[in-house]
């Protein structure tokens, strides 16, 4: 049997089946804080259904998303972001890329003094948006940046 | 035999600025080898947690299209010169790594 | 470091990859020739690499000599950035790491790498390629690695290949980033090297009858098939590179690639032709300081 956290659309089975991998594994004490692992937002290939899997409704644009990333990737594999948000109580931030086969990139939960801010590289399999939501003060806020990816004569 | 985690700590005042640089293919599952023309497994890090003195600060649950050699930046308040943190990653297949490193005097 | 203000040059595609823009471009190099730039064999290698330096100031004025181990970068502060955000934490640092272990292996007699070469193999790497007046041949870094094993009864090392030449030069040439490129072309014996060196870097060569020069000298800066072309000073000094932060490629490497996609059949890692090439084009980098094991698109 299965049953969903509201609006959070991730099956408990899933989340038994990971906390058992991970109980198995090594991260023992520290599960008990974390959020149910997103697998069907993962799994979502287009990125309007990763955002409702992922319990992303009415996202507000907000320009308090800081997004430091490339206009031009010089690699769609190491294509380097940058993340910070000011919206004040941000708990949570999301990283979709609309246009890869799966468009749910990662989420990062902040706690316990992490300020806001993330810096990562991502994949990009063609010019795509960016699209990063924050959840602050329990609403979803989102931004949108375009990076162009091209695959030059050359580079290959 | 997992490959290694890479830290750098910094101390600026009293926030602590981490960057981790984690060994792993991090394969899409949609990559051919190129010697066998077989394609690669679906082999990646599906969560990272970070820790200060043991206390959670940091909770992240990636995809395969997190970069290979997967980078990470984050900064802690509330740190200070000593302080131990930890960086945890959990695969899809089960496998794990460890490491930590201390946050060095304000520099 | 200090970034130059570039005012980068109008881009505008010079070709599109089709055959009648490859023909284009060999009219250029063709025209090039006349400039006096490179043609006259009476011209030593310092008057070729100071009319070069002086052909690119004008090309990217503001570009100071030593940002030209940054490549077609020069053109794109948005590439730079990347760049430099990639590098700050790289991941091909197993890579290196692997090549350390390799550069500290002993071999069976009990001797090292670092034994062959002046203060352990520290800023070295510049003075290569250099004319061997015994063996009567141009070697390069990777050549003298292995002549440093052949001398110590161990097999050599294959050219082009990831493991384990490539990652020992990832790790050996580290050894000497910031020396500035120091090659010497000092006997009539080298000076033939060099020149055979500078005929093949301007011959119209393969089915699209393009040249090395007809790209990198004349139309470095502009774009072709969505790349910018990367500038012919500078070239030499950034090796190997890390493609996509994950391919590592060496400077043959890149030979090989270029002369695929410029439909010639390519000559062999450590010929004489590629030596002569690799001699040619690190004398006209002489002066820049050297970075290895570098991201690149």
């Amino acid at each position: 049997m299965s049953s969903t956290t509201p609006g959070r659309g991730v099956s408990r089975r899933s989340f038994l089946a990971l906390s058992a991998a991970l109980l198995a594994g090594a991260l023992r004490p520290l599960r008990v804080w974390a959020r149910e692992w997103d697998q069907v937002a993962f799994d979502a290939r287009n990125v309007n259904d990763a955002l409702k899997s992922a319990g992303i409704v009415n996202p507000t644009p907000s320009t308090d998303i800081v997004i430091k990333a490339p206009e031009i990737a010089e690699n769609g594999a190491q294509v380097p972001v940058d993340i910070l948000s000011k919206l004040p109580g941000t708990d949570i931030v999301y990283i979709f890329v609309d246009k890869n086969p799966q468009p749910f990139v990662g989420s990062f939960d902040f706690m316990n003094g992490a300020e806001p801010f993330i810096s990562t590289r991502i994949k990009m399999g063609e010019t795509s948006n960016l699209r990063v939501v924050v959840r602050a003060g329990g609403r979803h806020h989102m931004a949108t940046r375009e990076i162009k990816v091209t695959i030059g004569g050359c580079g290959t | 035999m997992a490959e290694p985690i890479r830290m750098r700590v910094k101390l600026e005042g009293d926030v602590a600025d981490v960057r981790v640089l984690i060994g792993h293919p991090m394969e899409t599952g949609l990559r051919k080898d190129p010697k066998s023309g077989e394609l690669v497994p679906l082999h990646f890090i599906k969560s990272v947690t970070a820790t200060l003195n043991g206390k959670p600060v940091l909770a992240a649950q990636w995809s395969q299209a997190v970069s290979r050699n997967p980078y990470m930046q984050f900064r802690i308040k509330g740190a200070k010169a000593n302080d131990e943190i930890g960086i945890e990653w959990v695969d899809n297949r089960g496998d794990s790594n460890r490491a930590s490193a201390k946050v060095p005097a304000a520099g | 470091m200090a970034t130059a203000t570039v005012r980068a040059p109008r881009f505008r595609p010079l070709a599109d990859g089709s055959p009648r823009a490859w023909q284009r471009l060999a009219l250029a190099a063709g025209a090039l020739a006349l400039t006096g730039l490179c043609a006259a064999a009476s011209s030593t290698p310092e008057q070729d690499r100071q009319r070069l330096v002086e052909f690119f100031a004008g090309r990217f004025p503001g570009v100071a000599l030593e940002d030209y181990v940054y490549g077609a970068m020069i053109a794109s502060a948005d590439a730079r950035a990347q760049y430099e955000q990639i590098m700050e934490f790289p991941p091909f640092l197993n890579d290196i790491e692997a090549g350390k272990k390799i550069w500290g292996t002993p071999f069976r007699n009990g001797k090292r790498f670092a034994d062959c070469f002046p203060d352990g193999g520290r800023n070295v790497a510049g003075d290569y390629p250099r004319y061997d007046d015994a063996l009567g041949r141009v070697v390069t870094f990777e050549g003298a690695l292995n002549l440093c094993r052949q001398t110590n009864g161990e097999p050599p090392f294959a050219y082009g290949e990831r493991q384990p030449m490539g990652v020992l030069i990832a790790y050996a040439r580290t050894l000497s980033d910031g020396m500035r490129m120091n090659v010497k072309v000092d006997t009539p014996a080298a000076r033939a090297r060099y020149a055979a060196g500078k005929d093949l870097y301007f011959r119209r060569i393969g089915q699209l009858n393009a040249s090395c020069a007809g790209c990198h000298v004349h139309n470095a800066g502009n774009t072709m098939r969505m790349e910018i072309i990367s500038p012919a000073l500078g070239h030499a000094t950034h090796w190997p590179i890390f493609r996509g932060g994950e391919e590592l490629m060496t400077f043959q490497g890149r030979f090989k690639r270029c002369m695929e996609q410029m439909r010639a059949a390519p000559y062999g890692y450590d010929s004489e032709e590629w030596n002569n090439l690799e001699y040619f084009l690190s004398y006209l980098s002489n002066g820049i300081p050297l970075k290895a094991s570098v991201m690149r698109k």
